[in-house]
């Protein structure tokens, strides 16, 4: 059976190259190639392909934020040319990738390995991508999809997030959006002097909020910019009153 | 080995300054007392000098034992009187064989006291010119390995993705294209051999500065294909002006890395230099797409030019950097210095 690949790269020679390999590796249909990472999300949600040779940079959107809008994602092999900390989240979490320039028998055992990890459920992307950015980064844009629309979402316009189950609700400019991930994972990519986790569900812009009020006898909610009221916990509030001062 | 030893032309003036001493020595012995004739006076001053110009060499490894910012105030009295005293009894000991040798018997008593002083006072001369001379020797050092990291640095930057790619596209073009894949090998090695010298050298052209980063174009050209165009004005009177070496080529650098490689279109980087009101000014403008995401080595390439330009030109070196909508610039001014032929 033939596996049917993607190819996604910036560079017209570097998708040359992948072509090039896969006719003469054999095996390898090479169902689209795409020249960025908006161009890839929707090949990879059309054609559905087994295995897809992702760039980590390009244009749009790189290669981890492509994984993570992709569901389920498929098979990847990360193809790069020198990323360090990325590397070393590849070889931690059993994702295979080539280091540009490859030999072609690399590529070979890169899709023989592919071959043998097909339909098995690969680590969700969202872990694989905190992996992947330099330590003390922080994140500075999300992506989110709505049906086939790619939504940026700078850091900075976020306002407040909330967890609904297996999913987060990003508020940004009153308007919301779903996406697949943890509330708690999501924490740990955030600068905590600009966000704080005032609830178990609930992570807050600390430049959005006006006021704190109280709600019942010993609890307090947080009024937002755009009004919404935000329950603080008591952790949260402790957490908050290290951040703006004691006088909230 | 003392230094001096290593210029043939600083040993010669030395030693020619120390006989002129001895000249002045011997006018000085003959006149006070008038004891000895001025034959006497010289034939005791000339070899007394020369031989003294050895013993006040040996300061240098003494010097570099104790040195003065680290060292206890007394101690280096202490070792330096000691050496001091040490070393004008060695002049005094040669002063009496000779005296003895020309038969001056007590004639030359009167002469000792203010030989004794003197040979004390060249000697700890000697000691405070060995410690300018420590000092000139460490500062160049230290001028010399700062220029060293700040080029290791920056070219640390350069290699690694852009060598590999460049590689990558090779590897693709070897089987689909062989002219160009030559082509680029070419390009590439004219690039990595114009950044070869320049660790040596404190001050390159504006057009060497030029050719480097046209070297480097031509790589990313045949990687990015029409996705990277390129305009250049230059005027020619540019050419000759002399600055820092690696000026221009970090900024070309951030300008495809960070500009025209964000756009699936790709774009231009407009490159503009000429000279006004004695500085020449550079331009460099590109596009870019203000959605992605800020690069975590974004400002290192830049930073580091305007570190250095700083350091070499002080408030007479400008850099500036502007954000338009999707247009990133970067203006430059320093002072228009060009080679003076003699």
């Amino acid at each position: 059976m033939n596996l049917r690949a993607l190819i996604v790269d910036d560079e017209d020679l570097a998708r040359q190259l992948l072509r090039e390999y896969s006719e003469n590796a054999g095996g390898v249909e090479i169902v689209a190639e795409c020249s960025n990472g908006f161009d890839a999300v929707k090949a990879i949600g059309e054609l559905k392909p087994d295995l897809v040779f992702l760039d980590v940079q390009m244009p749009k959107l790189d290669g981890f934020e492509v994984l993570e809008l992709v569901d389920p994602p498929p098979a990847v092999i990360f193809v790069t040319a020198y990323d360090q900390y990325a590397m070393r989240a590849f070889d931690e979490h059993a994702v295979d990738y080539l280091l540009k320039p490859f030999h072609p028998d690399r590529f070979r055992k890169a899709l023989d390995r592919a071959r043998t990890r097909l339909g098995k459920p690969m680590m969700p992307p969202v872990q694989l991508t905190a992996a992947a950015r330099p330590p003390g980064q922080r994140l500075e844009r999300i992506v989110v999809k709505n049906g086939s629309k790619v939504q940026i979402i700078p850091v900075d316009q976020l306002d407040y997030v909330q967890a609904q189950d297996d999913y987060i609700a990003l508020h940004s400019d009153n308007k919301s959006h779903l996406k697949q991930q943890t509330i708690s994972d999501l924490e740990k990519q955030l600068d905590p002097a600009c966000f704080a986790r005032i609830h178990r569900s609930y992570i807050v812009n600390l430049s959005c909020i006006v006021r704190i009020e109280p709600y019942t006898k010993d609890s307090r909610v947080a009024v937002l910019r755009d009004g919404a009221q935000i329950p603080v916990s008591r952790s949260g509030l402790a957490k908050l009153k290290s951040v703006l001062g004691e006088d909230v | 080995m003392h230094p001096i030893f290593r210029n043939k032309a600083w040993l010669a003036t030395y030693f020619v300054i120390c006989a002129a001493l001895g000249g002045m020595l011997s006018a000085l012995l003959h006149v006070p007392g008038g004891a000895l004739n001025w034959k006497e006076a010289l034939a005791i001053s000339e070899p007394l000098l020369l031989f003294f110009a050895f013993v006040c060499l040996t300061p240098w490894y003494v010097c570099r034992q104790l040195p003065l910012a680290s060292t206890e105030k007394f101690k280096l009295a202490a070792y330096h009187t000691g050496a001091a005293m040490l070393a004008t009894a060695l002049w005094i000991a040669l002063a009496r064989v000779i005296g003895y040798a020309l038969n001056l018997g007590k004639r030359l008593d009167s002469v000792i006291p203010p030989l004794i002083l003197l040979g004390f006072l060249l000697y700890l001369l000697s000691v405070a010119l060995h410690y300018v001379l420590l000092a000139m020797e460490a500062s160049r050092r230290a001028a010399l390995e700062a220029r060293d990291a700040e080029l290791r640095a920056l070219k640390a930057q350069i290699n690694p993705h852009f060598l590999f790619n460049s590689l990558n596209s090779i590897t693709a073009l070897t089987t689909s294209d062989p002219v160009r894949a030559r082509e680029m090998c070419i390009h590439l090695a004219d690039f990595l051999r114009s950044t070869l010298g320049l660790g040596e050298r404190e001050s390159v052209t504006w057009q060497e500065e030029l050719n480097l980063a046209q070297a480097y174009l031509n790589v990313e050209k045949i990687r990015f294909g029409p996705r990277l165009q390129v305009e250049l004005h230059v005027e020619e009177e540019c050419g000759n002006c002399l600055v820092p070496p690696l000026m221009l080529q970090p900024l070309i650098e951030n300008a495809v890395k960070h500009g025209v490689a964000t756009l699936v279109e790709g774009g231009t980087i407009h490159v503009e230099s000429w000279v006004h009101e004695g500085q020449l000014r550079v331009r460099v403008v590109n596009n870019f797409d203000p959605q992605a995401p800020m690069p975590r080595q974004r400002g290192l390439g830049l930073r580091n030019v305007r570190q250095r330009l700083e350091t070499r030109f002080g408030p007479s070196a400008r850099v500036a950097t502007q954000r338009e909508g999707d247009r990133f610039l970067v203006e430059i001014a320093v002072p228009y210095q060009i080679e003076e032929f003699l």
